[in-house]
């Protein structure tokens, strides 16, 4: 079947098969920075933002992003800076093997635009589809709170 | 090698250096930010095909028959690969890290479900998985034994039928300490306090399965093999004596590893059947397990049935311990341990207490369940030891009417008796368990709180206080009593000082995001003054790195690290006589500060690090080998021995059993921190395992030996909004053998945690009479504690 969709605002145009999964096709572009992690939408691993809603792509099928406006993590960055989510991970410590990093950052920075001064409970609940095996979540939380600082700041 | 006071509390570098003691933002995290790490799933070759495994779906069964043509049939598939094939390469089978032997592909039997019976080589991945479908086995099945209490009881069916000369189901068994001397503390004590308990079985479960790429070239023999390897070194040289391959053409990679936790330690059937297929196919395989591929055949954790006991004096002083080990270890014993010690180092046993005698008898048993008995985010087993003593020892406060937290320092080991002889043969470097316990109790106003407790308690409401004061034995190992596999577990780094003063510093360890490109550089500024940001850290590759054990049991920084503090100490005396003759002084006559030379005496005529290695390679004495490289092999003189307490607050509802913490207040000493931030967040993380253990991450099986737990909507692992808060602090006690103080942090809190938690629910319902619930502290377990001691 053939789907158009926007990635990180590139325009693709692929002939894929219905039942190819949304997060293998978004890999075979080269954006392999969205992982998978679990298969069955649980750890979040595999989320981007589809025209801004943070989405698990490993139970998406690739055809039901057609025309769909997709962000990655590695559209995240604009104009050769990081986004503040990405600064702030770094800084408070918000990651350890980097693998949920995307994610999460997706995930938060979806809850940033609806709320750049989240409480600690708005971030748990946020984040609470995505699962982290390192840190405890205590910096991830702390990061994206101070993401919400930086962005207020701007 | 010994360390100074001053290095506890002082930093000796500014922050532009970046030595210990700073919280150097991690150099790794750049990419992986921007979804630029580079990790198994992400590496792609010209003309990769791809692998999938078709698993067993029952606990034991004769294979019968193996029907692979119409998968074979299938457009897109290339090869389909049975044990059968496997056995005419003498490939069928396998060494453990434990010893033991285990199936690559199954020949004769199954023995666990999601055992590896067939693999699929296609073109594409969804094509390996369609033709998973068409692969036909005829299974004659056999009754399934699902614990290790079935396993050794009399009858049961044999399941290593396959091993000569084993007539039972018994793995191994294994003791440790004085039984005699133990026995006559028993018989004199005044009390004998017991506890039984079950470790249930857990899953390290990593947020990046396992997998590997296999990539064999025909014409040069070369292999290289991309793997989730927490050792590489050590698989290569598996791999080389698994497949007789010569080891110099075996090139591991580990490249960036999403998370081990003790799950990529073992090799796994997949790595193998990958490597074999591009061997015969000739071109590069890659193989990635799913989710639940990885929870229902890779390297489970724990599963230990426990039975301990103290003996008493009438004053609550604990004369003796004797426990007793049943563990589970599934269908092949796939732990790597020391080759000495069969469960591990379980015999630390004894905590962080002063007795003189106690006793161990542990005995595993083949199960028809998945292999493993890993050492999930823990040396050894340590956690199962740390958990039973803090467990009894609580208990042991209670039965004798004593105050848990007097009821240890009692009983503590004192900082005077370091290096303390514990009576299973450890020597405990160095502690101070009293200080941080006191500490921990400060922090949570522990009298305040019991007084608030019995308020409580009067209008009905259960309030628990919890403590853990664990020790732990890391950082494996001295030559005389550690190696895997006849390996000797020292380690290496390798460190090569480029002429414009930038370094790059290869070790033999891995990170699975511990943070070691920072860490491992700091080290090095501290010890030579380069700024931690001028060193690339490099690990993972065994071309490009020498030997060494790989990252496990909190062994980096205590083993490597040491190993690279010692070569750049080595580099810094070169130098030092590089720097004599820039300044036409003598090197005795010169004093040192990090990153400068300088004439004792003359501030102004220094030399810095930079110029003395732009010097070794223009400029070099004459009677010096030009350059500033070495490579330093460490061989540990002891294990170190982490240690703190952790205190949780719980509330339990009375009416439904579930339980909420409060506070979790957790007090480490790790020796010197290289960098306090990376140090807590490998403590939140551990206290978060613990929390996990605690709660509800567990798998468990059927009657037919069907994994219950075989994906993350069964088997719970925490997510933000359960995971509690935690508080912390420290104290520093540093090694006193190690070159920089460090014991290793990575695995203190899951260690210590469980008990913390579990005890904290306990001492909530101590007064009911409640000395035990098994773990997971699911509610309707609590409710069922309170109903029964209630009546």
């Amino acid at each position: 079947m053939q789907i158009n969709l926007t990635i990180n605002g590139a325009e693709q145009s692929a002939e894929v098969e219905p039942r190819q999964l949304l997060v293998d096709y978004i890999r075979s572009t080269g954006n392999t920075g969205t992982h998978i992690g679990c298969d069955t939408t649980s750890c979040g691993a595999c989320t981007v933002l589809v025209d801004g809603t943070p989405m698990k792509t490993c139970t998406m099928f690739a055809v039901q992003a057609n025309g769909k406006t997709l962000t990655t993590v590695e559209g995240l960055k604009q104009n050769g800076e990081l986004h503040p989510i990405q600064t702030a991970f770094k800084e408070k410590h918000g990651l350890q093997c980097g693998f949920c990093t995307p994610g999460m950052m997706l995930t938060s920075a979806a809850l940033l635009e609806q709320n750049p001064d989240p409480s600690e409970d708005d971030v748990r609940w946020a984040i609470s589809g995505n699962i982290c095996r390192c840190t405890g979540y205590v910096n991830i939380v702390k990061a994206v709170q101070h993401a919400g600082e930086l962005i207020r700041e701007n | 090698m010994t360390t100074t006071a001053d290095q506890v509390g002082h930093l000796h570098t500014p922050p532009e250096i970046g030595g210990i003691g700073h919280s150097v933002r991690r150099h790794e995290d750049d990419r992986f930010i921007q979804g630029a790490g580079n990790y198994v799933d992400d590496i792609e070759l010209p003309g990769m095909l791809h692998m999938a495994i078709l698993r067993s779906p029952v606990a034991h069964a004769k294979i019968l028959s193996i029907d692979t043509s119409e998968a074979t049939a299938l457009e897109g598939v290339v090869a389909v690969v049975t044990g059968e094939l496997m056995a005419e390469h003498n490939l069928a089978w396998m060494p453990t890290l434990s010893g033991d032997t285990q199936a690559v592909l199954a020949t004769d039997k199954v023995r666990f479900q999601g055992q590896e019976v067939a693999a699929v080589i296609a073109t594409h991945p969804y094509i390996a998985r369609d033709a998973l479908g068409l692969i036909f086995v005829d299974y004659e099945e056999l009754p399934a034994i699902t614990s290790p209490q079935q396993a050794m009881a009399d009858g049961a069916v044999l399941i290593r039928d396959d091993k000569e000369g084993q007539a039972d189901n018994l793995a191994y068994e294994w003791e440790s300490g004085d039984k005699d001397v133990t026995d006559r503390a028993f018989a004199e004590a005044d009390k004998i306090v017991s506890l039984e308990t079950h470790y249930p079985r857990s899953h390290p479960s990593p947020l990046e399965t396992c997998g590997a790429v296999a990539d064999v070239d025909p014409a040069s023999g070369q292999v290289t093999i991309y793997m989730t390897s927490q050792a590489p070194h050590a698989h290569r040289t598996v791999f080389a004596l698994v497949a007789g391959l010569p080891e110099q053409n075996i090139r591991i990679i580990s490249p960036d590893i999403g998370g081990g936790f003790g799950n990529k330690v073992p090799v796994y059937p997949g790595y193998v059947i990958a490597t074999a297929a591009s061997l015969l196919i000739g071109k590069p395989v890659k193989w990635v397990e799913s989710r639940t591929e990885n929870l229902i055949s890779t390297g489970f954790a724990r599963d230990y049935h426990m039975k301990g006991e103290l003996a008493l004096n009438s004053e609550g002083r604990i004369l003796a311990l004797r426990t007793e080990i049943l563990s589970d270890q599934g269908a092949f014993f796939a732990d790597a341990q020391p080759t000495k010690f069969k469960a591990g180092l379980f015999h630390i046993v004894t905590g962080s207490y002063d007795y003189p005698a106690a006793h161990v008898v542990a005995r595993g048993a083949y199960t028809n369940k998945a292999p493993g008995g890993v050492a999930y985010r823990c040396s050894f087993r340590v956690t199962e030891a740390s958990y039973m003593i803090e467990r009894l020892v609580q208990n042991a406060a209670y039965d004798i009417g004593m105050d848990p937290a007097e009821f240890r320092a009692l009983n503590f080991i004192k900082p005077e008796q370091f290096p303390y002889h514990s009576p299973t043969g450890f020597v405990y470097d160095s502690g101070d368990y009293e200080t941080a316990m006191r500490k921990a109790l400060g922090i949570v106003d522990y009298e305040a709180l019991r007084k608030e407790q019995a308020e409580a308690r009067a209008e009905g409401r259960l309030i628990g206080i919890g403590m853990a004061s664990f020790t732990e034995v890391v950082g494996a190992g001295n030559s005389k009593d550690y190696d895997i596999l006849g390996l000797k577990m020292f380690d290496s780094a390798e460190l090569r000082v480029h002429p414009t003063g930038k370094a790059i510093l290869k070790l033999g360890v891995k990170s699975q995001g511990q943070g070691h490109e920072t860490t491992f550089a700091q080290i090095v500024a501290e010890e030579l003054g380069i700024p931690a940001g001028d060193i690339k850290v490099l690990e993972g590759d065994t071309d490009n790195t020498p030997y060494g054990l790989g990252t496990y049991a909190s062994r980096s920084t205590p083993v490597a690290g040491a190993a690279t503090a010692m070569i750049s100490r080595t580099l810094r005396e070169k130098a030092r006589k590089i720097a004599a003759h820039l300044l036409e002084a003598s090197a005795d006559d010169l004093d040192w500060e990090p990153g400068k030379f300088f004439v004792k005496g003359s501030p102004e005529q220094s030399v810095t690090i930079q110029d003395v290695a732009f010097a070794a390679y223009t400029n070099p004495p004459p009677d010096e080998q030009p350059g500033l490289e070495g490579v330093h092999y460490y061989d540990p003189p002891n294990m170190t021995y982490p240690f703190g307490t952790y205190v949780v607050v719980v509330e339990v509802d009375a009416e439904t059993g579930e339980w909420n913490v409060d506070r979790m207040i957790a007090v480490d000493d790790c020796g010197v921190r290289i960098n306090p931030m990376i140090v807590d967040g490998q403590i939140m993380g551990g206290l978060t395992e613990g929390f996990a253990a605690a709660t509800n991450q567990f798998i468990t099986f059927d009657d037919e030996g069907n994994c219950i737990g075989s994906n993350f909507m069964d088997y719970l692992v925490p997510t933000a909004w359960e995971t509690p808060r935690f508080e912390l602090d420290e104290t520093v006690t540093p090694s006193p053998h190690h070159p920089i103080g460090a014991k290793g942090v990575g695995e203190s809190a899951t260690v210590g945690s469980p008990a913390a938690y579990v005890n904290a629910v306990i001492d909530a319902l101590a007064h009911l009479g409640v000395r035990n619930i098994d773990m997971p502290l699911l509610p309707d377990r609590v409710w069922s504690a309170i109903q029964n001691a209630t009546g």
